[in-house]
């Protein structure tokens, strides 16, 4: 009886396996990375974080933006709220009240980049698929994750050191980057920000940081979720054990009975 | 009310024949509750259930989700990130929404399947498969709405492909699509509509499974056996079936909960794996996507939708015929109607007078091969549009209509059944003999 359930249910897991799908990549090769939040007991390495917020802030920062991500939030990571204000006034953003720009408050968001071509990064590595699968299939989407921060890494460690001319732009050339050209100029090379950790600062480093900081960015809520599903998990397999049982007690008079 | 002779509920206390005389819910409640059911029903049969549950679940998460959305172009990507940001259990709430989508509709395919194998469909539950098929349709219009929502690049261009079919109706389609937008394009009077709209068919499927519900209760289930209950009298009833509460019912939640351990595994660890990481990209109308894919669900009507291109001869002849009216566009948006009505028709394009694919020797090979073909379809539709891919769609979407317009009415007079078992009692016993020595 409980084979045809496995059945269903295994039946179920290739049709979903059908669900996750292909979408251009410039066919590099990317690396899968051990982040600590992976899987599902992993957390966040607040260091990582700040790490990853420094690369953000001294490099980024000069061209992307997160609008989407609050100030505020920023003691996810650890810091203060006087460490978080501190942080903020930094930033100049444009108040319709006053009519002018003002020093940031932790109830605002980041700002927008201040180059319209840069891409906001605000969900940046839920934006792009590293991993697709064999065929298409998704499946090691299935064990690795999606790759989003994988990708990222990829791409800031991806730059062959070529430029490309084309009517009159200069393109970089880039192995992940779909198309396999960038209109970004490698933007980290190693050694472009001093840790005050004294944590490596080479370029794979940073980039493997950055990206945990733009995860972060993208799902601040990735520990709760992780929470929840444990939580679900766990009381619905103890809910199904116990159902299991009061379902073959109820039928244990029934089945093997002879009728007259 | 079903036909099947059972017990009946007898107000005894003052109150309950007092509400009685006036409202007969708590009998309606009853009646539905203790219904006589096939006591063989087998593991296939509890995605109903899962199905009740995933109706709900939407509604539910939906409402909440509702309060803190805003259908506007400039405003509705923002707040989808204020709700996975601010919202208390905001991003919690929205991912069941989003994975509660793809549960409701992979138990929708393996209900569908299980009918098709099972002859469920065939009399006298033809309306019991035209009504499950209504709400079926309803089910892909509101996930389709709902995927418009996000506004992310996905949301919109999904909504320019699909609303463009309706633009490939000769004559007048294009006036239908702009009917349909609210405009010339997708924009915020298609965003407004849409939310409208994905709120209301909801309810029309709540009523839908009501309907449902109702035609099946009148008929009673179809069983593995696809032999009907024995019906003379309540004791020979009572042999054939059990009543719904208790027996089916803790059967069901069991295997609801172990399906809700797998969804909450997937909510909780792998939540976007089904979703598009372009629709994490606002809406950008200058831009199009590399590849633009719906989701998962439609994939198999999808690849349909793409498979007749105007090389395929039945296209050329189609256009031919009319003149050029029917082009490859217009053949394929009526190949993937098409593919749904063949579903719809199939009580009467079936013609064998056995139900149950468990005694159809060659049915059995043919339908498992349409499970298969349908697998193939849905992973076509994720491919580019382009050879071997092409190919393989225009093969596979050729088997779904071969097996239900040829194939079906076919099989019906060449085949020869297995013999059906006497009644459901037997089939019962046979699956569980009694540890004593058989009575003789």
């Amino acid at each position: 009886m409980i084979k045809n359930l496995t059945l269903s249910i295994l039946s179920a897991l290739m049709i979903t396996a059908g669900g996750a799908f292909a979408s251009g990549g410039g066919g590099g090769h990317i690396e899968n990375v051990q982040f600590s939040f992976d899987g599902p007991f992993g957390k966040w390495d607040q260091n990582q974080l700040q790490r990853g917020l420094q690369v953000y802030t001294e490099v980024c920062a000069g061209c992307h933006g997160l609008q989407y991500v609050p100030l505020r939030t920023l003691t996810d990571l650890g810091y203060t709220d006087a460490e978080v204000r501190a942080y903020a006034s930094q930033f100049e953003v444009y108040d319709a009240e006053l009519d002018d720009t003002r020093p940031a408050l932790p109830t605002d968001n980041f700002p927008k980049g201040g180059v319209a071509e840069a891409p906001d990064l605000s969900m940046m590595a839920k934006a792009r698929a590293g991993f697709h699968g064999p065929y298409g299939l998704g499946l090691n989407q299935l064990f690795k994750g999606m790759g989003g921060p994988e990708y990222i890494v990829a791409l800031l460690t991806g730059y062959t050191g070529e430029e490309i001319e084309e009517a009159g732009t200069t393109f970089y050339e880039n192995d992940i980057f779909p198309g396999g050209k960038i209109a970004m100029g490698q933007p980290l090379w190693g050694e472009d920000v001093e840790y005050a950790d004294g944590h490596s600062n080479d370029l794979h480093h940073e980039a493997e940081d950055v990206a945990a900081f733009l995860m972060w960015a993208a799902e601040p809520k990735l520990m709760v979720r992780k929470y929840v599903g444990f939580m679900g998990v766990f009381f619905l397999t103890l809910l199904s054990v116990l159902l299991y049982l009061t379902n073959k007690r109820l039928w244990k008079p029934i089945k093997g009975k002879t009728e007259a | 009310m079903s036909g099947i002779p059972h017990d009946h509920y007898e107000p005894k206390t003052g109150f309950e024949k007092w509400l009685h005389e006036r409202l007969p819910i708590v009998s309606l409640v009853h009646s539905t509750m203790t219904i006589p059911t096939p006591k063989n029903l087998n593991w296939w049969w509890i995605w109903g259930i899962v199905l009740a549950f995933c109706l709900v679940l939407q509604i539910v998460t939906g409402i909440v989700l509702a309060m803190h959305y805003t259908p506007h172009v400039d405003l509705a990507f923002a707040s989808i990130e204020h709700i996975m940001r601010d919202v208390n259990g905001g991003a919690v709430l929205r991912y069941v929404h989003m994975n509660g989508a793809s549960l409701f509709f992979f138990a929708v395919y393996i209900h569908i399947f299980r009918g098709l194998f099972y002859g469920s469909y065939k009399a006298p539950r033809e309306i019991t498969w035209i009504v499950g098929m209504l709400i079926y349709l309803a089910m892909m219009a509101t996930g389709f709405l709902g995927y418009v929502l996000p506004w992310g690049q996905m949301s919109f261009w999904g909504a320019t492909v699909i609303t463009g079919l309706f633009g490939a109706i000769p004559f007048v389609g294009e006036a239908i699509q702009t009917w349909l937008l609210g405009g010339p394009a997708v924009d915020n009077a298609t965003l407004n509509r849409f939310f409208s709209l994905h709120y209301l068919l909801p309810f029309v499927i709540a009523a839908l499974v009501i309907v449902h519900i109702w035609a099946f209760h009148t008929t009673g289930n179809n069983n593995p056996t696809g032999v009907d209950v024995r019906t003379k009298s309540k004791a020979e009833v009572e042999k054939d079936t059990l009543p719904f509460w208790p027996y089916f019912v803790i059967k069901d939640l069991f295997a609801l909960a172990v399906i809700l351990v797998i969804f909450f595994a997937v909510v909780g660890f792998m939540p976007n794996y089904l979703g598009h990481p372009d629709n994490y990209i606002e809406a950008n109308p200058l831009v199009t996507p590399a590849h633009i894919v719906p989701e998962w669900y439609y994939l198999p009507f999808y690849a349909i939708l793409r498979a007749f291109t105007s090389d395929v001869w039945v296209v050329q002849i189609a256009s031919f015929v009319t003149g050029g009216i029917v082009d490859a566009k217009f053949f394929g948006v009526l190949a993937m109607f098409g593919s749904i009505f063949v579903m719809v028709l199939v009580p009467w394009l079936d013609t064998s007078n056995v139900r149950s694919g468990k005694y159809r020797p060659m049915f059995r090979w043919w339908f498992y091969l349409l499970v298969i073909d349908f697998i193939v379809l849905m992973w076509c539709g994720a491919q580019p549009a382009e050879p071997p891919y092409s190919t393989i769609s225009l093969i596979g979407a050729g088997y779904w209509f071969a097996y239900f317009l040829v194939i079906l009415p076919l099989l019906g007079v060449i085949e020869k059944p297995l013999p059906l078992p006497e009644s459901i009692e037997e089939d019962f016993n046979n699956h569980y003999p009694s540890s004593q020595t058989p009575a003789e």
